[in-house]
């Protein structure tokens, strides 16, 4: 095991790169990169928290896209549904004779305008509206998120293998299915307008323009901090126990490892950065469609893990970011899933613990001057 | 609700599956012998449809049928070959991965040979109006081919599994591999042979429903999921059980339409995969069925 | 282990920098922009799309060019995307300062754009259906497929005229789909039809009985049809199958001979309103969109060796109607473009006639449309 500080080293290194990055570019006058970038970080978030499960505790999840649509879509529904018109709606209720439940959306919403969080605006109409807060729907989006992943995974994760791999995989597409299927989603267009999300200090998630520099530090920030605890949890007896049920479950448990509630953690968190990557970006997009909780974005995440090395947080953060980022780019034209798909079988079939440990030692026997058999020692 | 209404459903129900009991089979198949998941067995539905359609300009449809069955056959040999054989006890989540990788090259590959167009086969008899009465209901002739093949597909490979060499040699291998080798059984023959025959049951069944669902070159994809469903709800390795667990996934999928708005249609047969996952993972029809033994873990 | 990574992460740092190439602008082009579904569940309309445009610019550029500048094309695939849309729209946007964009493909798509353009007045043409692209009117924000409140309208008027007043309607779950569903919803009762039942079916799905089975229980005349995936042409067929003999209505997202061919038999007698690009040659010479649709008709069967569709038009419609802004405008300033698009009147397009003003950000009115049936499995104009 490393020693302690030295395992920080990776969040240093990352930290510079950002700022690096971004002094870089807009010295260079090619900010619009930040964009890609911006996006590039939140979609890493959810490689990161895969990373934690899938490489660490070992439980493949082929459905998280899921968790960062319900994470998004929790969001943008709250910030864009338009209470006024449910109050009005209890209103015209009330006198048709639905008291009893017109009356409790009433006070529902009067309670909650008590509670600050709501806001008032105007829409494309000219009408009034009433919607949540960001902060609340965050925080909504956070709750869901987690009550969902609970109660999926405490019966989820006591399956193995292929099991386990179509369970996931069930969850996401019912997430999709919910998602394109049920009008308060948008349905197949997906929710549209969603509204900046203010921060604190004047720093504000938006897609704005101007405020491009801000966002991506915003971003980032949120990866570095994902990172470091990430690399706290996996050096902490916490992650020494993931890391016990991925080698041998029932050894783990023999040594006194509670695994369920240790897979369950895992599940957790990893979801829950799934929902914090899909919450905020879809302020930063100003909206979302049902394609986030796709399949084919579930096996993308999965790639990206796969390439970075399942147990290396470093590894799936920087594969992450280049491919997220070329991607959105449009560099893989129209082959962009079979990009993937080509990636992920070649990966899998040569290099199955990730493509920096092949490629590290290739330049390592190129510097050293070493040529010979294949098999240095690991 | 009519009763010829319900007779309609049932109809439905059906027809779709014995379509994803086929696909249950296929992945029964690679599993009782290599252990393996195919994610990639939805494809080969497609490319069975696929190659006939390319053909039948050319030949007559049967022979068009035939050679497709044998080409996409042939494409499942390829992928096991290439791919898989020389893996040596890799991890279930490797192997997971990689077929998953496969399945979506496959698709890619399709697309960019084929191109996005829907196509689809001539109706094997009559036309796509041809309508014919069954106990109050109207179905196309189609319908009655689409169940005719599941039916010989399953009888045949029943009947194969069990009174031919070949059969029982594979009965043997998925029963204990180290054993059959033991009797001089070519293990790995067998394992290619076993994606052979998956490839090319799916193949035929593609060709069978072409007419009716058209062709697509992504269509296999939510044929997969359904198709591991019914192998789930069957208990892996049952290929019997798999038809039956097909023809109630399908009948309980179009029973639904009548309750659930129709969005939520395949949130029905998920939800039943996640029951069976959480409750009965070996599956409905846990005793094994007579012929075709399954594979433990 | 650790270091073998650490060098590898290195070795990737190397690459990634390489990642950002820079290049300089070249102002003697105009750079259009064009976001597209060409590959994806909504290929069968993207691909079309991008087709008619390389098409298109490819002509434009043989003949001078727009105001003697060559024109550059950048096609984006968002594959449907809503997410690739609004990144490769700020790539378009910032980084290739692109004039105006064509696309998306999508209502979705283009509705999380619309915000975007209006607020850093940026021109977007869209070839999207929703009635959302262009109601409540945004200043930079166009689109040019025709209003689904006209082809509703149309069907119910043809239907008035058979004597039909009970329907029920299937759609598909696409955002087309669902904005059909909601235009018949609201006009069938001010156009005195009933519509006994709308049901939303998956566009994926290869067998739709189960759903019509439930619309035939509601003793229904008619059944419309309203998707723009190919797994429409299954609905007549199943029809057929199932003894289910009503007339059929489809929307102008039929308008594919594809889609009638796949349909084959169970096709004859469909009614659907569509544009005229599809019974071209059945017009009378003297018709202003006649030349264009023949010309158009044509070169694209020539040269991509498949049908035309209405879909490639829509994009056909987005380039003429900017170049016709650009030539009035006299120039590539973008306040000055988009006045003029607002201009442009009585302008003969695949789609229609165009006449767009402050208000009216589509241009087209119910006479772009023409009731169009399959007769012997080629589109004819109805009632002729």
């Amino acid at each position: 095991m490393r020693p302690t500080l030295a395992r920080y080293i990776p969040f240093v290194v990352l930290v510079g790169l950002v700022v690096a990055a971004q002094t870089a570019l807009s010295a260079l006058k090619l900010e619009f990169y930040l964009t890609q970038l911006t996006m590039a970080a939140y979609y890493t978030l959810v490689a990161l928290g895969l990373c934690l499960l899938m490489g660490y505790a070992g439980q493949v999840s082929l459905g998280h896209a899921g968790f960062f649509a319900i994470g998004g879509y929790t969001s943008a529904v709250l910030t864009t549904v338009n209470l006024a018109a449910t109050g009005a709606a209890a209103g015209a209720g009330a006198a048709a004779g639905g008291v009893a439940g017109a009356a409790g959306a009433g006070a529902l919403i009067g309670l909650l305008s008590r509670l600050g969080i709501l806001v008032t605006g105007t829409d494309a109409y000219g009408g009034q509206t009433l919607t949540v807060l960001p902060w609340a729907a965050f925080a909504a989006a956070l709750l869901v998120t987690a009550v969902v992943a609970v109660l999926v995974g405490i019966p989820v994760l006591r399956l193995r293998g292929h099991y386990l791999a179509m369970a996931t995989l069930a969850f996401g597409v019912i997430v999709a299915r919910v998602a394109v299927g049920t009008r308060i989603f948008g349905e197949a267009d997906g929710i549209s307008d969603v509204p900046a999300f203010r921060l604190f200090a004047g720093l504000a998630i938006s897609g704005k323009k101007a405020l491009r520099v801000q966002n991506y530090y915003i971003a980032w920030a949120m990866v570095a901090a994902g990172f470091l605890l990430l690399i706290n949890l996996i050096g902490s007896r916490a992650g020494r126990a993931l890391r016990a049920i991925h080698g041998n479950e029932a050894a783990a448990s023999a040594m006194g490892v509670d695994v369920p509630r240790h897979k369950l953690a895992a599940f957790l968190l990893s979801a829950l950065y799934a929902a914090v990557g899909g919450a905020c970006l879809v302020h930063f997009n100003g909206g979302i469609g049902p394609g986030e909780a796709s399949v084919m974005k579930s096996v993308r995440y999965v790639a990206l893990v796969a390439v970075g090395g399942m147990g290396s947080a470093g590894g799936t953060l920087a594969v992450s970011t280049l491919l997220t980022f070329l991607s959105l780019r449009g560099a893989f034209g129209q082959l962009d899933d079979a990009v993937f798909g080509a990636i992920l079988v070649a990966i899998m079939l040569f290099a199955p613990d990730g493509v920096f440990a092949p490629v590290g030692g290739w330049i390592l026997r190129l510097l050293r001057g070493r040529r010979g058999a294949r098999g240095a020692a690991r | 609700m009519g009763a010829d209404q319900l007779l309609q459903y049932l109809l439905s129900g059906v027809t779709t599956g014995s379509i994803y009991a086929i696909v249950g089979i296929g992945f029964n198949i690679v599993y009782s012998a290599t252990g393996i998941i195919n994610f990639a067995q939805g494809e080969f539905l497609m490319l069975g449809g696929m190659i006939a359609i390319s053909l039948a300009p050319v030949l007559p449809l049967p022979l068009a049928i035939a050679a497709a069955v044998l080409a996409t056959g042939l494409v499942g040999v390829l992928v096991q070959l290439v791919f898989i054989s020389w893996l040596k006890n890799p991890a279930v989540l490797r192997m997971i991965v990689i077929t998953i990788g496969l399945s979506i090259l496959i698709r890619e590959a399709s697309l960019h040979v084929w191109d996005e167009k829907v196509r689809a086969l001539p109706f094997f008899s009559g036309d796509e109006t041809s309508s014919i009465a069954v106990l109050g209901a109207r179905i196309s002739p189609q319908i009655l081919w689409i169940l005719g093949i599941s039916a010989v597909l399953v009888a045949g490979l029943t009947l194969f599994l069990r009174y031919t060499l070949l059969g029982r040699a594979m009965r043997a291998c998925a029963s204990n591999t180290t054993a059959a080798r033991l009797c001089g059984i070519r293990t790995s023959s067998l394992v290619t042979f076993s994606f052979f025959l998956a490839a090319a049951m799916g193949a035929l069944a593609g060709c069978a429903v072409s007419p009716m669902t058209q062709t697509q070159y992504d269509m296999g994809t939510s044929l997969a999921v359904k198709g591991f469903t019914c192998a789930v709800l069957g208990g892996l390795g049952s290929s019997t059980a798999a038809v039956a667990a097909g023809l109630l996934v399908g009948v309980l999928e179009a029973a639904s339409i009548s309750i659930l708005p129709l969005a939520y249609k395949d949130v029905v047969s998920l939800g039943i995969l996640l029951a069976i996952l959480f409750f009965r993972p070996e599956g409905l029809f846990a005793r094994r069925a007579a012929g075709v033994p399954g594979r433990a873990g | 282990m650790a270091r073998r990574i650490t060098i590898g992460f290195i070795g990737f740092l190397v690459l990634a920098a390489s990642a950002f190439p820079l290049f300089a602008a070249d102002a003697a082009t105009i750079k259009i922009g064009a976001i597209l579904a060409v590959t994806g569940p909504a290929a069968n309309l993207g691909l079309p799309e991008s087709r008619t445009l390389e098409m298109l610019v490819e002509e434009a550029n043989k003949a001078g060019g727009l105001l003697g500048k060559k024109i550059e094309l950048i096609v984006k695939d968002s594959q449907g995307n809503a997410e690739k849309a609004i990144s490769f729209a700020k790539q378009l946007v910032e980084e290739e300062e692109v004039l105006a964009i064509i696309g998306p493909t999508t209502s979705g798509e283009s509705m999380k754009l619309k915000g975007y353009f209006d607020e850093n007045e940026q021109i977007l043409i869209s070839c999207a259906a929703a009635e959302t692209i262009v109601n409540p009117v945004a200043k930079w924000v166009f689109k040019t497929p025709q209003m689904d409140s006209f082809a509703a309208v149309m069907i119910f008027n043809a239907m008035k005229k058979m004597g039909i007043s009970r329907i029920g309607a299937v759609v598909s779950n696409t955002g087309f789909g669902q904005g059909g569903k909601a235009q018949l919803e609201k006009l069938a009762p001010e156009n005195g039809i009933t519509l006994a039942i709308t049901e939303v079916y998956d566009a994926t799905a290869g067998d739709f009985t189960g759903v019509l089975t439930k619309v035939k229980a509601q003793d229904v005349q008619a059944v419309v049809n309203w998707s723009v995936e190919p797994a429409q042409s299954i609905v007549p067929k199943n029809m057929k199958q199932m003894g289910f003999d009503v007339p059929i209505f489809q929307s102008h997202g039929f308008g594919n001979i594809r889609y009638a061919e796949a349909a084959g038999k169970a096709a004859e007698g469909i009614l659907f309103p569509c544009g005229r690009l599809l019974v071209a040659d059945a017009l009378p010479a003297s018709h202003p969109q006649k030349k264009l649709l023949s010309e158009y008709k044509k070169a694209y069967e020539a040269r991509f060796k498949e049908d035309v569709s209405t879909f490639g038009g829509h994009a056909y419609d987005a380039f003429l109607i900017l170049s016709e802004a650009v030539k009035k405008a006299g120039s590539t300033d973008k306040v000055k473009v988009r006045d003029a698009i607002e201009g442009l009147k009585g302008l003969a397009g695949t789609a229609g006639i165009f006449s767009f003003s402050p208000k009216d950000h589509n241009g087209l009115t119910m006479d772009s449309f023409e009731m169009l049936t399959v007769k012997n499995g080629a589109f004819a104009l109805a009632g002729k």
